[in-house]
């Protein structure tokens, strides 16, 4: 009846998991209860959960992300606390099957529901708004989209509290995570989980690819949209090209678990290098697809900030598309000690350290953005100065590893686990970060606390060395990664150097916690009328904040780049009153994503539990629920021009009662 | 397509009268092609992988039969046949949309389903008699990429049938306006794609393993 599911799936005996399912189960029941008893269910649902404005959905995203960021954080300080604990020859507080599912956990959570999420987040919100349009190409593909992604991160939770999650490392090389070696369900949370929030992502990269190439306002060539649409763009490619791999890689793993298939098995003529081979085609796109907004990030910052027109936009773009092609021919470099030979590896190197001349071409255009520029030390301008000094750091060590002879010393040791964390941290995290302060004003309406914003950054970048500096020398003296416990008084010290960091890094989370609640409280002094609260350059801050859910009550025209900010130099101000507006075609919400991600969900669950009854019927309630929605003729409606007035009215009685 | 064109202008004229300024926000089915190119491109990738797990496993038999033991090319040829010609079907039910002849256009479609049923059936039963002489899935890595690959294909076009059963509905119960003449064009990349992946399961598959 519930395959292999029963009540010893639950981990009592297991207080630090049990601590935090009870955490997370009073947390539940908190905001459920809180939901319930400020009757917001009805909103939440209209508003929120079925909502196809790109602008919420983008909200929603994020949120996901934060959250999962809490949870893939506490991972990290586990495992720093066990190894700072366990490096003298105890034991530790972990057990080593608890340990390895922590590693695990944390690397697939800070990817997939992390740094994904709140890279489609900032995407959603701040594309259309860029390129003048009013939604996205498929508004209800976007919330299916997000529903997929909320889905898979549902399963990667329940993970904790019923069954276990993967022992094998983020990427689950076979044969380990084959059947042979790992006989219990934390595989199949593993597989079936990316794989419900993979569809999702590619459903997104779809979306947003037709948005941008279709969606332009009137004038807005290739060459005059904004850099963040531009490195949008190219992720989004990558999306589209390298998600496939990854799908097909996980449906062979898992027919070689359910089926008893011989893909990556060691008998039966399986070939477990081609998994890593598969794995990795996709998985060093997706460096790029995560890092390539990040860059257009930092390009708005950089020139909002310094008042000055982004300093060689062209290249800027022609290294984007670079990076876009170079980032599908190197995947090889991330496992030089398969032995391909000389050759091959001295192909995969040289292509490798051929990506930092183009990546080298942007930091040089973003100093000289900044060189005789009016820098002003906002919050998104420290994230991006000091994004600018540890990528380099981080760029490097990667140039350095791409050296086939040194990448044999150094391979699996924790020099690599410095040198991702140094980009992904240093590169990516801080670049979102940046984003999220910069356009926060844009989608709530009130800047974010700027002392507190500060702090976080400055305990961020602290933190971030103490941690990870120390193990770029354990690397070196040779401590190899994920280990459980060692017994070496050398390591000892510096591992407590790294715990120290990640505290310092908690505070820095703290911080930055703490600054949303106090600028949430103190939303009324932090409000910002205009809807251009950094004196901008491109479209979105052509808009109200938070926009009306139209965007634009008529199709911005723009004929340069900046646009926005050619608007202002030549009629001396942003938006204006029209006499009149015409009425808007706009979709309506649906409930269908939600309830089909539910459905999904379900069958993720009964998947992994063998629960076939139960697989087969939420499938074909997926299937019904898809079908029937086509059948759904009311989908969109106009807005009235009266309300449109109505609206554009209010804007400018704010704008004209703040002067 | 010019046709479709001004059909689709048409349409859309008279279901929101003249809205001419508000053009650019309206899908005027362009955007879901395109949305639909790029998916396709995506799954093409998704075989281009298995394909290449089929490449690198087509010689590990562990022992057990290989391609030339196996596969009979007549059998094969015919499932070919019917694939094809459900193709071309196919396209003659999409010439038959655009010049409105809705009773034409069920009629091809309805021929492309059986068509698509003769290939499905022939491909469960050949599957069948692999798994009964002792050669399914599970006995090489040749065979799980072998099933893997050609099993890939038939679920799409299982799901294109089950698709093409939806718009069956949908143009008896609408008919051939705009929205069902965009989902009828997508689907309609959608089978012969499968039609150009098939093409390639049947030589790198089939002619190249019983020819090696």
């Amino acid at each position: 009846m519930f395959g292999k599911l029963t009540l010893e799936a639950i981990p009592y005996h297991e207080p630090i998991i049990m601590g935090a399912v009870a955490m997370m189960v009073l947390g539940g029941a908190a905001l459920f209860a809180g939901i319930t008893f400020f009757r917001l269910w009805g909103p939440l649902w209209s508003k929120w959960l079925t909502s196809v404005d790109h602008k919420n959905i983008g909200i929603m995203y994020i949120i996901l992300a934060l959250v999962m960021l809490l949870r893939g954080f506490a991972d990290a300080v586990m495992m720093r606390t066990q190894q700072a604990m366990a490096s003298t020859g105890a034991a530790g507080p972990l057990p080593p099957e608890h340990f390895d599912q922590i590693f695990t956990a944390h690397g697939v959570i800070m990817i997939f529901f992390m740094a994904m999420p709140f890279m489609v987040g900032l995407m959603n919100i701040v594309v259309p708004l860029q390129i003048g349009a009013r939604d996205v190409a498929f508004p209800y593909l976007n919330n299916l989209s997000f529903w997929l992604t909320a889905s898979g991160a549902l399963l990667i939770n329940i993970s904790l509290a019923v069954g276990e999650f993967a022992r094998t490392g983020w990427l689950a090389y076979p044969p380990l995570s084959e059947l042979q070696y790992s006989p219990g369900v934390g595989v199949d949370y593993y597989l079936w989980a990316l794989q419900i929030s993979g569809v999702g992502t590619l459903l997104a990269g779809v979306n947003m690819i037709t948005t941008i190439l279709k969606m332009r306002a009137p004038g807005m060539t290739l060459m005059r949209m904004p850099i963040f649409t531009w490195t949008t763009l190219c992720s989004n490619m990558l999306i589209v090209a390298a998600f496939p791999i990854l799908t097909a890689t996980l449906a062979m793993l898992s027919l070689d678990r359910y089926l008893g298939m011989h893909f990556f098995t060691n008998d039966g003529g399986g070939n477990a290098m081609m998994y890593v081979n598969l794995i990795w085609a996709w998985g060093h796109p997706e460096v790029y697809i995560l890092v390539l907004p990040a860059f257009g990030i930092f390009s708005e910052v950089i020139s909002t900030f310094s008042s000055k027109k982004l300093f060689g936009y062209t290249s800027m773009v022609y290294a984007t598309v670079c990076i876009t092609v170079l980032s599908f021919i190197v995947w090889l470099h991330h496992f030089f000690t398969m032995g391909a030979g000389a050759n091959v590896n001295a192909f995969f190197g040289i292509s490798t350290m051929i990506i930092s001349i183009p990546t080298g071409a942007k930091i040089f255009n973003w100093l000289f953005t900044m060189y005789r520029g009016r820098v002003q030390f906002t919050v998104p301008v420290l994230w991006t100065l000091g994004f600018m000094v540890t990528f380099v750091i981080g760029g490097m060590t990667g140039v350095l590893m791409a050296v086939p002879a040194a990448d044999f010393v150094l391979h699996n040791s924790l020099f690599l686990i410095a040198h991702f964390h140094n980009v992904i941290i240093g590169g990516v995290l801080f670049g979102y970060l940046a984003g999220f302060t910069y356009w926060f004003p844009k989608a709530f309406g009130f800047k974010l606390n700027e002392t507190l914003g500060k702090v976080s950054f400055w305990c961020w970048l602290v933190g971030f060395y103490l941690a990870f500096m120390p193990l770029y020398a354990l690397g070196l003296m040779g401590m190899t990664r994920r280990m459980n416990h060692v017994d070496n008084v050398v390591w000892h010290n510096y591992l407590l150097v790294a715990a120290l960091g990640a505290a310092v890094i908690a505070c820095g989370i703290g911080a930055f916690v703490l600054q949303i609640l106090v600028s949430v409280l103190n939303r009324k002094a932090l409000r910002d009328l205009t809807g251009d609260p950094w004196n901008g350059r491109t479209l979105e801050w052509a808009t109200s904040s938070p926009p009306a859910f139209y965007n634009f009550a008529v199709d911005p025209v723009v004929t340069s780049r900046d646009a926005f900010w050619e608007q202002k130099q030549t009629t001396g101000a942003g938006l204006q009153p029209l006499p009149a507006y015409g009425k808007i075609h706009m979709p309506h919400n649906t409930g269908t994503g939600v309830i089909l991600g539910g459905f999904i969900a379900v069958l993720g669950f009964a998947l992994i539990w063998h629960i076939w009854w139960l697989a087969v019927a939420a499938f074909a309630a997926a299937v019904a629920v898809g079908i029937g929605h086509t059948f759904n003729e009311n989908r969109d409606y106009y807005v009235p021009s009266e309300t449109v007035a109505e609206t554009e009215g209010k804007y400018f009685k704010q704008l004209t009662s703040q002067v | 397509m010019s046709n479709a064109h001004s059909v689709a202008a048409a349409d859309a004229a008279l279901l929101h009268g003249v809205e001419a300024h508000d053009e650019h926000h309206h899908d005027d089915g362009s955007k879901t092609t395109l949305g639909f190119w790029i998916y396709l491109m995506s799954d093409c990738i998704l075989f281009a992988a298995v394909f290449a797990a089929f490449a690198v496993l087509r010689g590990q038999t562990a022992g057990g039969p290989d391609a030339k033991e196996l596969f009979s090319l007549p059998y094969v040829a015919g499932e070919t046949a019917f694939l094809l010609v459900s193709s071309f079907t196919y396209g003659m039910a999409m010439i038959a949309a655009e010049k409105q002849k809705q009773s034409a256009t069920l009629r091809w479609l309805g021929v492309t389903l059986l068509l698509g049923l003769g290939f499905m059936f022939m491909e469960l039963h050949e599957f069948a008699e692999l798994i009964g002489e002792g050669a399914g899935p599970d006995r090489s890595a040749f065979l799980s990429s072998f099933f893997t690959l050609v099993g890939t294909h038939g679920l799409h076009v299982l799901s294109g049938m089950v698709w093409m059963v939806t718009l069956i509905a949908h143009v008896l119960r609408r008919g051939l306006t705009h929205a069902n003449i965009v989902r009828l064009t997508c689907l309609s990349l959608f089978w012969h794609f499968l039609d150009i992946v098939w093409i390639g399961v049947f030589t790198i598959v089939y002619l190249s393993g019983v020819a090696a």
